[in-house]
């Protein structure tokens, strides 16, 4: 079978009856061959990077070394159990709990309503779109820039303008009770213009001639949204929340610029621990174990996911 | 107040009197005034001389005297150039590896039978939810085992296979009429040629779609090449950026830093005033990058 016979012929051919088992699997390899060879060079990268990557996470984590040049030695799940024990990672892991949870509702939420009120499509919404869209996108990097000095203790842009108003000028940056709040601020300014865009397409769907039959029967703008919209947004909601909750474990940029975890740990979040680790203490072996770990608590959401994206792609 | 009503006017007639979405809107418009301080502050502080002062850095009112001194400054200390380059280069190495994987398989993935097909959509769908940027630490190693350590090709490698750009594409593909296919088959058109002929040429759009967000994304990649590169002129853009902004932090030289973000940003925004629309909808389509 040649790469330049058509495509429909293998579909009649693979029907043949009464084949031998090895035979009809070899003769259905064979009609499938150019989709594979297709299909290589992205299996290539992703067996590389993507499975191939899992696969040495697991390895590593089960190895450790007693000294950085000493060889390594099997340790099984002893640097699982040091990273649960290390009260940096645990700290890790509820920093980022607070500030998953302290990001996706305030960003969904301002989505939703920026979305609400910019449905109708003129100028001036258009114009209003693209300002709130700006953030989305430049680099996390860029706006860590730009919000360190926002943040700067009193001749900052925030001091400056609001800090007159406060009894006490907070340090936003440098105060272990307010930092990681200030980070957050940074993600919800950079996200919610991103989730708007899905409300928006979202709101697409929701007919007008229903919500103006709702209306002529009395129920006003919040009984509408209450009962209409939000149902029809169901989806929608489901798949920003997928999409935030990945966020905030993956971007980080913000703290390695900002904080670089501090003021003691209270801006350290998983990813930037697994960074410490690999390249700050050279310890692969802990560094794969809270990759692990974090991999792992990600499958739930991975299950969840994966239904609502696979229904989007138009399944299999 | 009437510019309210101007803007209401094709709403349904029945709703058209309703002040909760009126102050919605409001709120959405003193917002959007709020989300574009940042960018405001940035121009200005651009342009301010250093002469102002430190206390005047945060003044959003444009400075009377507007200088290009710190746009010098930073071209200068920063070398931002080079930076661009590299980035540069990493966006189009990356996008046009892509181009030819996702055109490959999508094609796959839209028009041919094959055995494993369900188990394979979903291991391409796996890449959708394990974020590259979480396997960091292998992926790191094994750059390193392929000699591809400080590279920018040890950058761009991870990436070249992307599996929402082959459900783009596959997307794109199935949407072609199969005749067009019959009728090219007809007269002896190889399979390559089938797609390089018919399904890339009625692509198009798709393909900028997905050149779109794969370039923002690359543009904006940060951890993984400040992890893989280690020599200061293979730098890309945020990692040069973050460093300028580190050095500069030192000596509280915010109008150097104010014009070195915006000399990383630039390309971006302008790109994305003049093709707004398109941006858009290819992020809408994006969902995850």
């Amino acid at each position: 079978m040649s790469l330049a016979e058509p495509a429909a012929l293998p579909v009649a051919t693979s029907a043949a009856p009464r084949l031998h088992v090895l035979k009809r699997f070899s003769s259905r390899f064979k009609t499938s061959l150019p989709a594979y060879l297709l299909l290589l060079p992205s299996l290539v990268f992703l067996a590389l990077f993507t499975y191939g990557a899992m696969g040495r996470v697991f390895i590593d984590a089960l190895y450790q070394r007693a000294t950085p040049k000493a060889p390594v030695r099997f340790v099984g799940l002893d640097n699982i159990n040091a990273v649960l024990a290390d009260p940096a990672f645990v700290g890790a892991v509820v920093n980022n709990l607070i500030y998953a949870v302290g990001t996706a509702i305030p960003s969904i939420g301002l989505a939703l309503l920026f979305a609400l009120a910019l449905s109708r499509t003129h100028a001036v919404n258009s114009a209003l779109r693209a300002a709130l869209f700006l953030p989305v996108l430049i680099p996390m990097v860029a706006a860590s820039a730009l919000f360190l000095f926002i943040f700067l203790p009193n001749v900052g842009l925030l001091d400056y303008y609001i800090g007159r108003f406060l009894p006490v000028l907070p340090n936003w940056l440098g105060d272990p009770d307010i930092a990681l709040y200030a980070i957050m601020v940074i993600t919800i300014w950079k996200n919610a213009g991103y989730y708007m865009l899905f409300f928006l397409a979202g709101l697409q769907a929701v007919p007008e001639d229903v919500m103006e039959a709702a209306h002529l029967d009395g129920a006003g703008p919040y009984r509408r949204f209450r009962h209409i919209i939000l149902p029809e947004l169901k989806p929608t909601f489901l798949f920003v929340i997928v999409i935030a909750t990945l966020n905030a474990v993956t971007q980080v940029d913000h703290v390695f610029v900002m904080t670089k975890g501090g003021p003691s740990n209270s801006t350290n979040l998983v990813l930037f621990y697994i960074y410490q680790q690999a390249v700050e203490h050279y310890d692969i072996g802990k560094a794969s174990a809270a990759t692990l770990l974090t991999l792992a608590a990600l499958m739930g959401l991975t299950a969840l996911s994966f239904r609502t994206m696979a229904n989007r792609e138009g399944g299999p | 107040m009437k510019l309210l009503e101007a803007l209401w006017k094709d709403a349904p007639l029945a709703t058209r009197g309703e002040i909760t979405p009126k102050l919605g809107f409001l709120l959405t418009v003193l917002l959007a005034i709020v989300w574009l301080i940042p960018f405001l502050w940035m121009g200005v502080a651009t342009l301010r001389p250093a002469s102002d002062g430190i206390n005047a850095m945060a003044e959003l009112m444009p400075s009377l005297k507007p200088t290009l001194d710190n746009i010098r400054d930073a071209w200068e200390i920063g070398d931002f150039p080079r930076y661009a380059l590299n980035t540069t280069f990493i966006c189009a190495g990356i996008l046009l590896v892509q181009f030819v994987t996702i055109t490959l398989a999508g094609f796959a993935f839209a028009r041919l039978s094959f055995a494993g097909k369900t188990l394979i959509f979903y291991m391409f769908l796996m890449q959708l939810m394990l974020v590259p940027v979480l396997l960091i630490v292998p992926n790191l190693k094994l750059v390193a085992q392929l000699g591809l350590y400080d590279t920018l090709t040890g950058v761009m490698m991870p990436f070249f296979a992307s599996a929402f750009g082959t459900f783009l594409m596959r997307q794109a593909f199935e949407a072609i009429p199969t005749e067009l296919e019959d009728a090219a088959l007809i007269d002896g058109a190889s399979l390559f040629q089938r797609i390089r002929h018919i399904y890339v040429p009625l692509s198009m759009p798709s393909f900028s779609a997905f050149a779109i967000i794969s370039v923002t994304s690359h543009w904006n990649d940060f951890l993984w090449p400040l992890m893989v590169i280690n020599s200061p002129d293979k730098r890309p853009l945020t990692v040069g950026l973050s460093v300028f902004t580190a050095t500069a932090e030192g000596t509280q030289a915010w109008g150097t830093i104010a014009a070195g973000t915006l000399m990383v940003i630039a390309p971006l925004l302008v790109t994305f005033l003049i093709f707004q629309k398109r941006f858009i909808s290819s992020f809408v389509t994006s969902g995850i990058k």
